[in-house]
């Protein structure tokens, strides 16, 4: 019985880890820019068929073990991501900004970037699911009752350090600082000296590079790959980063994690099918009661 | 009956107290003035008997009615109409159509008889539109009737939001510093209207000013705030040498 | 004189509308073209109201749409054919011709309460958030109705096919046609009746400054309630339309997607304009036929240019990255739209000398 709750809890923990790395990425965007780049989800499915170019590649040369692929292709992921990311701000919203645009405007870029994304890569590569291929042997461990996988424990120690990460960068370093100026007073931030186009280019970096690790993960898990495979899981982490307190990635995480686990708790109790419908509609509930989500400050606006 | 009585009227936004206790009452018919230096809380005065908060504590009660729990629209209906710090016109809207709107809750009819055009909507809008001229006629402001606020000068914009505000009809009319940003000209002319404004049609008007030209040559009774809490009252004269007064807005360096 | 004249012209569209379908004069395919353009009028028109004239950020419209289409369809369907899930006919077929606008009505009732669902958390929240609740809710209602096998599921349902065919079979007409005519038609009165009276006005007065509109004695809650509901009822009225026209329905057709058309429909014509809506509803459904035929065309060109391997086929599937694409450059270059948020009338002032339209 206990077996089975913690069973639940680790696989909550490791599907939750996918939706906290994306939520992450949300987040950054949308303290910074306050925009939510609908485009997000996408990237992380960019991410995955980056990732499954970049391993295929590899694994076609020939005279590397899985390790050393996976070594190579990490890196490389997360760097090729991050530069769609940034493709993305340079060309749909930078403009934008430039112009001065009504943020609604921008939103419906995004939601527009994230559709050509999907069906760009529908009409470019087809519709023939592809197959992520196998880098490491899955080694199982039992302890007491509860089985895992090495893979699923990975996952969750890389959400966590990744979290880290980014509190440290956030609450530590200069540029961390320059990203939370920049959602308080974005005209204030040049007359001080920091260059507002270079802060947003890094968040995007940061938001998009941890969207790629996700979908490598996710993509090593769950090895079939297909276009749409962004949207939903896209969908599903941005509102976990929303009921979480969207701009702060501590809500943004636990958002994430919080989500793993009223799904996983849905799926023992109901059929899977409705699984998503329990979850959109408890998040519904939660934010309707606190709008600003479950950590996020409510901005007063003054007359 | 006072037209409004305001007691221990106490506003808290988290740790701070923006309104201290404020007391005031209007029995009807006063042009009285609310002063104080920036960010004393009088917005937030306004703010509460308007409806836009719900006070902390305290009460405050209109024509006997008391507002607790009331929405904005509601204490309008009863009566209270105002102008805002920062001229909230609806700028993509004809001067005409931004005083009809404000009669909103003078509209007594529905979708359905909107769709069909009954004689009761037909009745409904002429009401509203005649008195939305009789309005811009008093005020002068008729041949603006269909510009865009955007294209107004500043100073006109005022009078149309002034005008807005009459066209509710009210018992009480707040005026939250009708004279920021308008040059000696259309100064003398705005004094001259909320003189005219408080004759003619015989209402209450509660003031919020800066300028203390404005002030003291409309106002009967001044309130005097700082940091939420009432410091002086009195008669423009009283006001002038109170040296509490002084001390709030100037400061007490010894020179 | 002037206030006749745009019911005659509507009067004699109709009677050549009518004509040109029965007769066979235009053929089915471009009847269909009509017909969805009716459709995507009503769509446009009805999120303009809420998107524009209101300024929130609905994305979510699809959800509506999928509950009047599939009440006004399952009512339709029990009344007036046999079938597996209801059996046989509770009414006799000649009733068909009257009853059929009251169960679009139903339809657009049950749409009507999703919006009021909609409506609620408006009062406290706008923008992003509103546009989270809004996805959630269309994708909510998607997957109820995949959920509930008794009606189909995810495989969806049909019948309607025998109910039209039944008001063929009464009087020989080609009454889809009809139906949505008159369904477009009463949108746009119900619509531009509603935002030229001074009650409808508020609802510019919410989008323009909120706090101002609540303060000068405008219902801020009563008016969302009452825009986004009309906005959902119409939305269930096209659902209903559409359900009826294509003889079947199934929750794959009301997905976020189609609201992304909607909104598309909408920016692009401009918000808060109504001409400027009907003109881009029109716009988009020619743009999404035109598109049938120009992908292939631009196969064979690019093809014959070797600028693309010859295994490489152009497929629809472009058009749905070209329909967006669309969309990021209107939001880049004229994110006002069409129209801005003037109307006919203001773009082309001589034209009031033709018309009245109240």
């Amino acid at each position: 019985m206990i077996e089975g709750l913690i069973q639940n809890v680790l696989n909550a923990l490791q599907w939750g880890s996918f939706y906290s790395l994306i939520a992450l990425g949300y987040c950054l965007v949308y303290g910074v820019l306050l925009l939510i780049n609908f485009a997000h989800g996408d990237i992380f499915m960019v991410g995955a068929y980056l990732a499954f170019f970049v391993a295929s590649f590899f694994l076609g040369l020939g005279g590397l073990t899985g390790w050393a692929v996976l070594v190579l292709t990490v890196p490389l992921t997360m760097i090729l991501t991050s530069m769609v990311g940034v493709t993305l701000e340079r060309v749909a919203y930078r403009p934008l900004r430039r112009k001065g645009a009504h943020r609604l405007y921008v939103v419906i870029t995004a939601l527009m970037c994230g559709l050509i994304l999907e069906n760009g890569n529908l009409a470019l590569l087809g519709a023939s699911r592809r197959n992520f291929p196998t880098l490491v042997d899955t080694v199982i461990y039992n302890v007491g009752g509860v089985s895992v996988t090495n893979l699923k424990v990975a996952v969750i120690v890389v959400a966590i350090l990744s979290f880290l990460l980014l509190e440290f960068v956030i609450s530590r370093t200069k540029i961390g600082m320059a990203m939370r100026a920049i959602s308080y007073d974005r005209f204030a931030l040049p007359l001080m000296g920091i260059p507002p186009d270079t802060v947003i280019v890094f968040t995007f970096i940061l938001g998009s590079s941890f969207a790629g690790l996700a979908g490598l993960l996710f993509a090593m898990s769950y090895p079939v790959l297909d276009p749409y495979m962004g949207a939903m899981i896209g969908w599903k982490a941005f509102i976990a980063a929303v009921v979480g307190g969207i701009g702060e990635i501590r809500g943004a995480f636990a958002g994430g994690f919080l989500l793993g686990f009223v799904e996983i708790m849905v799926v023992a109790f109901f059929p899977s099918t409705v699984r998503d419908l329990i979850a959109f509609t408890i998040l519904l509930f939660i934010l309707a009661m606190k709008p600003t989500g479950l950590f996020g400050v409510a901005r007063h606006q003054k007359i | 009956m006072a037209l409004l009585q305001v007691e221990k009227l106490t506003q808290r936004f988290g740790g701070l107290e923006a309104v201290s206790e404020f007391k005031t009452r209007l029995e009807g018919g006063e042009l009285n003035g609310l002063i104080g230096p920036n960010g004393a809380g009088k917005t937030t005065i306004f703010n509460l008997v308007s409806g836009f908060y719900q006070p902390t504590a305290g009460k405050i009660v209109f024509k006997g009615k008391d507002t607790a729990g009331l929405k904005p629209h509601q204490v309008t209906a009863l009566g209270v109409a105002r102008t805002f710090q920062n001229i909230r016109l609806w700028h993509d809207m004809t001067v005409l159509d931004n005083i009809r709107v404000a009669q909103h809750f003078r509209l007594n009819y529905g979708l359905l008889a909107c769709t069909l055009r009954t004689p009761h909507y037909i009745e409904s809008e002429k009401a509203v539109t005649t008195e939305a001229f009789e309005i811009l006629e008093a005020l002068n402001l008729k041949q603006y009737a269909m510009e865009l606020p955007r294209n107004l000068p500043y100073g006109l914009r005022r009078k149309v939001e002034i005008a807005r505000a009459m066209s509710e009809k009210p018992d009480l009319l707040m005026l939250d510093e009708p004279a920021a940003g308008l040059n000696t000209a259309d100064l003398h002319g705005l004094i001259d209207l909320i003189r005219w404004i408080h004759k003619e049609f015989k209402i209450t008007i509660w003031m919020i000013e800066h300028q203390m030209q404005v002030v003291m040559s409309l106002c009967q009774w001044i309130q005097v705030i700082d940091f939420g809490a009432i410091i002086a009252e009195g008669n423009p004269e009283e006001i002038q040498n109170n040296p509490d007064v002084i001390k709030a807005y100037l400061g007490d360096d010894k020179i | 004189m002037k206030r006749l004249n745009i019911p005659v012209v509507l009067a004699v569209l109709f009677v050549v509308l009518v004509w040109v379908s029965y007769e066979g004069v235009l053929n089915l395919y471009w009847q269909s073209v009509l017909m969805f353009m009716g459709i995507n009028i009503i769509l446009s028109t009805s999120l303009n109201l809420v998107n524009g004239n209101m300024g929130e950020f609905n994305c979510g419209h699809a959800g509506p749409m999928a509950v009047g289409a599939y009440v006004s369809s399952l009512l339709t369907v029990l009344l007036f054919a046999k079938d597996r899930v209801f059996g046989d006919p509770l009414l006799p077929p000649e009733l068909v011709l009257i009853v059929f606008p009251f169960c679009l009505l139903a339809g657009m009732a049950a749409a009507a309460i999703v919006g009021l669902l909609v409506a609620i958390p408006s009062f406290k929240t706008r923008g992003d958030y509103l546009a989270i609740i809004t996805i959630a809710a269309n994708y909510i209602v998607k997957s109820t109705i995949e959920n509930i096998n008794a009606i189909g599921g995810a495989r969806g349902f049909m019948g309607m096919g025998k109910v039209t065919s039944a008001m063929g079979k009464l009087i020989n007409l080609p009454w889809m046609v009809i139906w949505i005519f008159l369904g477009t038609v009463f949108t746009v009165w119900v619509l531009r009746r509603f935002i030229s009276s001074t009650y409808g006005k508020g609802i510019n007065a919410i989008c323009q400054d909120e706090i101002a509109a609540e303060i000068m004695s405008v219902n801020t809650n009563r008016m969302k309630t009452v825009a986004f509901m009309l906005s959902s009822a119409l939305a269930g009225l096209a659902g209903g339309l559409f359900a009826h026209m294509l003889g079947y329905v199934n929750p794959g057709s009301f997905t976020v997607l189609k609201s992304t058309e909607c909104l598309v429909m909408v920016y692009l014509g401009g918000m808060g304009s109504l001409s400027g809506a009907v003109m881009s509803a029109i716009f988009y459904t020619l743009m999404l036929e035109g598109l049938r035929f120009v992908i292939p065309w631009l196969d064979s060109a690019l093809h014959f240019l070797h600028l693309i391997p010859a295994s490489y086929e152009v497929s629809q599937v472009w058009k749905w990255v070209i329909i967006p694409l669309v969309l990021v450059l209107l939001m880049h270059r004229r994110p006002e739209g069409i129209m801005g948020n003037r109307e006919l009338s203001d773009v082309f002032p001589k034209l009031t000398k033709w018309y009245q339209f109240k």
